[in-house]
């Protein structure tokens, strides 16, 4: 009666657990699992039977010293002796098919959610990047991925097996004698409750103490960065003061969880030692009144010193599991959220065809933000026109920029590509007309054909030279004598800023794209090359459409038109000479770069 | 290897100062052992008192129970004192060793930190400080049960009954070579694995860090289709590895499994031929369950102990650095320097075969301004750092007020500069506290008033909590502009006689620029300032134009005389400003 009890809680424990599971987002990524039912299912299945053949270990045990000794047979002990070995093989086999179910499953589980991952990422637009930030991305795909992938394995290894022994235990010790199987059932709640307790109680004071570790970490980091202004403030001693304090309170604190850990070795001991204890008194009394023999008490002790190790075990996996239940959570986060950025190829009100470009009434306000980074901003931009875009930081300029490829939405009003809405293009349709080259000069791993390539994947090398050429990047390719099979480290480690700026500029020109896009993408080339540049793109593109975006006046200067912008309004629009008239602002720029100065005494 | 010995010896000194206390941990350590070995004991008398219905002696059970009490509740408190002691070595012995990593970096001549990658430093002085003092102390001590227990489970066992202890210890190496046998096959697994991650984490890295450019070309799919790629690779690889490293638990619990039995068999054959009691076998049989595990847990030290080694050579490599040339005995505090400044047959460099700054000569009278011309990277951060005694020169002399600065102490010699430079720094902490960096005494006002004359009073009052908001390493919600604001508005506080100023180059709004260049004016007032210069009126206006490229001084004079030369700044000045 009493075991059916038992199991009757188990299931219900289980069942429990596997509720709570479904209810957190981390129950959304066991889809991933779907493929791998049949190992899922028989990985535990085989743990199972593993631990039900070490369990009967004791038994056979008791039966070699009740009957075989008892009764000096020694064939019986013989044959005892045996099935312990092949309850062992079986074991091994059992154990190992386990282990290979489990991390198939486990596998194929972090495959498959690493795939969807890194692409439902790659679809999510500027908007979400920024939210994010690209590190928490990386974070998400490399080691919050791996933790939940050991996680699984973990669970479908463990999670069956230790409560299963432990349990198990009681119940044989049940079948043996209900009186001294009592023992167990006082034993195994305390020691769940000091292992456990013990556990959740340090958890959260070891976060503390990373935290600590943390702001030493920081303060050892400040101090290599600030080098300089430490020493030029003579402030050494001070730091030292300061980074001892911080140790001092670190060593504190790690001290104090050590402390509660402490106890877990020698609670756990008193209480496991306590119940041998209790099981050799009552059991000599069972044996005394002969309810059970010698043999079944060797049995019993044997039995109470499994569960021990089987419920640390436990307790770790609670750990991991707990961990990766929360990178479990935040990857599910990421997957849950969606591209701001919709396409739909429908048919939007068409405008003028006579304009390559042109916004309308065109506010925009980055997420959380609360101030508009553009407001108010209306142009219309002619086929072969060149644009430039002008402001101090924080301006708007890129934001401009990036309207026109759709990198994200306007909050109010309109921009239109040849007359249509960008809106109503599909993303791949807009962009392949776009030529950008972005403030970053961003280069991949890889030769300079592969990363030219990003523009026109069909691209041929004569192609790819005119590009480079353009780009003022020729001579620099030519100089490193491998023509373009040079390979270019990550991050393009091997070149200096203004090579990779040039080279970026030939990947965004290679396309011979319809409207091409500089955003703040000279800044390391020196005025000469900025201006050849400048003009060898005129030259090579009469029909392209031209925004060139910067700080330097001299980059914008010979533009057709000039947009001055000042903390996401229009300041002015015109060219050079007039705005120098007119824009006050504009004056303000010229002013602080002192490009013009002969010009404006003369007026 | 000596350096190995030296390394082991120097943790010895290190550890030193508790000696007692280890001493006291291994006592308690081996007493914990011998403890633990005997219940065993007393549990087969225990049986050995059960034989069977009707014949069980209560009154000899009774005192084996309460001797097992009393050996129980020692055990257990000794286990606890140690683990105590050993926590307490541990995290003094971290704090110890990080604290004085931490003195001999700020002794540490900038050579040193100019030429380390800081995460380098870092991760010495915070990671491997960890590891060393955990690794060693917790290793040690597991080392040091894990052979306690083995050699006193062999003492117990040969004590009671040879031969089956003969079976223990004969069939016991089979659980090590299984266990180092899946370990070298799973080495190369685990190799390939790591490789492999490591090649999809950094496609990951490349395409995730520069999303915006991907998707700005549509390159989308093809990433996907190389991160499949890479990740079904990692699949194969990383089944075989987690497979196979998953073989060693059940593959040891089978050889523990083989001993029991064999134990079994054995003992049972001894107890029938009359050598050995049932009580006895089943202490054999909890021994022969204990035995094996310290054999596992070793081999595991012994990677650990090694690995401890290593991190601790590398914390004493650091703390052995030769630190920055002290002070003079007979150096002068220098009290309020005139700002004339000499600099006579200056050579420099920071690498013997590359020489940089050549026998250089300044002279700088009392409020002159020395404008630092050159394309970025041409060295002028090297004047600076000579200037601040940063470096040393190799030879020749810099002089201030008439005395060699290598005669001055360096804190009076820098309190007489105030630097302002392009990367700013603030330190984690209040807005006020780091505007009082320089002078921590100073009152509320005049942290105001310094703000206020470096323009930096209005946006700060717009912070959310003013002067006392916190602002970190990375300044946070701060543009760079306002963080230049910050750091002239720390040097505003006390305004030394001589001045360096970096003049930013770009990425600051217009507004912000104007009120660094009205600020940068109002401190030059009457003090002797260089000044890394980008702008053509701070060129212009400056007494002498130090004109540098790679390292070098090309030319210095003044604007007019420097365009009359027609050499280099005249080139220059062409192609950066007349445009």
């Amino acid at each position: 009666m009493k075991r059916g009890g038992k199991d009757g809680i188990i299931r219900q424990i289980f069942i429990l657990f596997l509720k709570g599971w479904k209810k957190k987002p981390m129950g959304k990524l066991l889809r991933y699992l779907q493929g791998y039912k049949r190992e899922s299912i028989l990985g535990p299945l085989f743990k199972l039977l593993e631990a039900g053949f070490e369990l009967f270990v004791p038994l056979v045990m008791a039966n070699i010293i009740d009957i075989g000794i008892q009764n000096k047979d020694l064939p019986y002990i013989w044959k005892m002796g045996g099935i312990l070995i092949a309850l062992g093989g079986i074991g091994l086999i059992c154990s190992l098919t386990a282990q290979y179910f489990a991390a198939k499953a486990a596998v194929g589980f972090g495959t498959e959610l690493r795939k969807d991952l890194f692409s439902h990422i790659m679809k999510l637009s500027y908007t979400e990047i920024d939210m994010i930030g690209s590190s928490t991305f990386i974070t998400r795909m490399t080691s919050d991925i791996n933790q939940v992938q050991s996680g699984v394995n973990l669970v479908l290894r463990l999670f069956l097996r230790s409560p299963f022994i432990v349990f198990g235990a009681m119940v044989m010790a049940f079948t043996i004698d209900i009186k001294s199987a009592l023992v167990f059932v006082v034993a195994i709640p305390l020691l769940s409750i000091v292992v456990f307790g013990i556990l959740f109680i340090s958890m959260p004071l070891y976060k503390k103490v990373q935290k600590h570790l943390d702001l030493v970490l920081q303060t050892t980091r400040e101090n290599l960065t600030g080098a300089r202004v430490i020493r030029a403030f003579h402030k050494e001693k001070d730091e030292i003061e300061r980074f001892e304090k911080d140790s001092e309170l670190l060593s504190k604190l790690q001290i104090f969880v050590g402390k509660i850990s402490a106890l877990l070795n020698p609670i756990t001991y008193v209480i496991i030692q306590g119940a041998v204890i209790a099981l050799v008194w009552i059991g000599g009394k069972q044996v005394y009144d002969g309810a059970i023999t010698q043999g079944e008490v060797v049995a019993l002790i044997n039995y109470m010193s499994q569960i021990l190790v089987e419920l640390v075990k436990l307790a770790n996996l609670m750990i991991t599991i707990s961990k990766s239940l929360a990178c479990g959570n935040r990857i599910s986060s990421v997957l849950e959220m969606t591209s701001s950025i919709t396409e739909r190829e429908e048919e939007l009100l068409e405008n003028q065809k006579e304009y390559k470009v042109e916004l309308k009434e065109v506010d925009f306000y980055y997420k959380g933000g609360k101030a508009p980074a553009l407001e108010g901003i209306s142009l219309k931009v002619k086929r072969g026109e060149t644009i430039g875009i002008i402001g101090g930081t924080g301006a708007g300029k890129s934001s401009l920029a990036n309207l026109i490829p759709r990198f994200y939405d306007t909050s109010k009003g309109s921009v239109f590509v040849d007359g249509k809405n960008v809106r109503g293009y599909s993303l791949e349709k807009l962009r392949e007309k776009i030529g950008i080259v972005p403030q970053k000069a961003v280069l991949f791993q890889g030769t300079v054909r592969e990363n030219i390539q990003w523009g026109k994947k069909d691209a041929k090398d004569e192609e790819i030279w005119k590009a480079l050429e353009i780009a003022q990047a020729k001579t620099v390719i030519e100089e490193k004598g491998q023509g373009l099979d040079f390979m270019i480290l990550q991050g393009g480690k091997n070149l200096s800023g203004g090579q990779r700026q040039r080279l970026t500029i030939a990947r965004a020109l290679v396309k011979k794209p319809e409207i091409l896009i500089l955003d703040d993408s000279a800044s390391a080339l020196d005025y000469a090359t900025d201006a050849k540049l400048r003009k060898a793109i005129r030259e090579n593109g009469e029909k392209m459409t031209i925004f060139l975006v910067s700080q330097r006046v001299s980059t914008i200067k010979s533009a057709d038109r000039i947009l001055v912008l000042d903390d996401g309004k229009i300041a002015g629009i015109g060219s050079h000479e007039k705005l120098l008239e007119s824009c006050e602002v504009y004056r303000e720029i010229c002013l602080s770069q002192e490009i013009c100065l002969s010009q404006i005494s003369t007026k | 290897m000596k350096s190995k010995k030296s390394t082991i010896y120097r943790i010895l000194c290190s550890i030193g100062k508790y000696r007692f206390m280890v001493v006291l941990s291994l006592v308690l350590a081996g007493l914990t052992v011998a403890l633990t070995l005997y219940v065993p004991i007393l549990i087969g008398q225990a049986i050995d008192l059960i034989l069977e219905e009707g014949k069980v002696d209560f009154h000899g059970i009774g005192i084996i129970i309460q001797k097992m009490i009393i050996l129980i509740l020692v055990t257990s408190l000794a286990q606890w004192v140690m683990n105590h002691i050993n926590n307490h070595i541990t995290y003094q012995v971290v704090k110890d060793i990080r604290i004085r990593a931490f003195r001999h970096l700020e002794e540490l001549p900038l050579k040193y930190v100019d030429a380390h990658p800081g995460g380098d430093i870092i991760s010495r002085v915070i990671g491997d400080v960890d590891q060393f003092s955990e690794g060693l102390l917790m290793g040690f001590t597991q080392l040091f049960t894990g052979c306690m227990t083995i050699l006193g489970t062999l003492c117990f066992m040969f004590s009671v009954h040879v031969g089956i202890s003969f079976v223990v210890v004969m069939v016991t190496p089979l659980s090590l070579l299984v266990a180092s046998f899946i370990a070298k096959k799973t080495y190369t697994m685990f190799q390939l694995q790591s490789k492999t991650r490591g090649e999809l984490t950094s496609h990951i890295d490349e395409m995730l860090g520069n999303q915006k450019v991907v998707q700005a070309f549509h390159y989308e799919r093809e990433a996907v289709e190389k991160f499949e790629e890479m990740n079904q690779r990692l699949k194969t690889c990383s089944l075989k590895a987690i497979f196979f490293s998953s073989i060693t638990n059940p593959a040891t619990r089978f050889v523990n499994g083989l001993v029991y039995a064999s134990v079994g068999i054995v003992g049972a054959y001894s107890v029938v031929k009359g050598l050995l009691s049932v009580g006895e076998l089943s202490c054999f049989l909890t021994y022969a369950n204990q035995y094996t595990k310290p054999f596992n847990e070793i081999s595991g030290v012994v990677t650990e102990l090694q690995n401890a080694l290593a991190c601790a050579a590398r914390v004493f490599e650091l703390i052995d650095e030769e630190p920055q040339i002290p002070d003079k005995a007979e150096a002068v505090e220098l009290k309020e320097a005139n700002g004339e400044v000499a600099l006579k047959d200056v050579s420099f460099s920071y690498k013997k075969e590359i020489p940089l700054i050549e026998h250089l000569n300044l002279h700088v009278n009392p409020g002159q301004r020395i404008a630092i011309v050159g394309p970025t990277g041409c060295g002028k951060s090297t004047l600076i750092n000579l200037l601040m005694r940063f470096y040393d020169v190799d030879s020749g002399q810099i002089l201030v007020n008439d005395y060699d600065i290598g005669n001055i102490t360096r804190k009076s010699l820098r309190q007489n500069y105030g630097m302002v430079l392009q990367e700013t720094w603030l330190r984690t902490g209040t807005i006020g506290e780091n505007i009082a960096y320089g002078k921590p005494d100073a009152t509320k006002e005049e942290i105001i008033q310094a703000a206020k004359e470096a323009h930096a009073h209005p946006f700060i009052q717009k912070m959310p909590k003013g002067y006392d908001t916190i602002i970190s390493e990375e300044g946070g919600s701060l543009s760079q502009g306002q963080k230049q604001l910050l750091c002239i508005a720390r040097v505003m506080l006390s305004l030394p006689p001589m001045l360096i100023l970096d003049e930013a180059t770009s990425s600051i709004d217009t507004m912000t620029e104007i009120r660094i260049q009205k600020a940068f004016a109002k401190m030059m007032v009457g003090r002797t300032s260089f000044i890394v210069a980008h702008r053509l009126s701070t060129i212009q206006e400056a007494d002498v134009i130090l004109v540098m490229e790679k390292g070098r001084i090309m030319e210095q004079g003044t604007h007019h005389e420097l365009l009359k030369k027609k050499g280099f700044y005249y080139k220059l000045y062409n192609s950066q400003f007349a445009v």
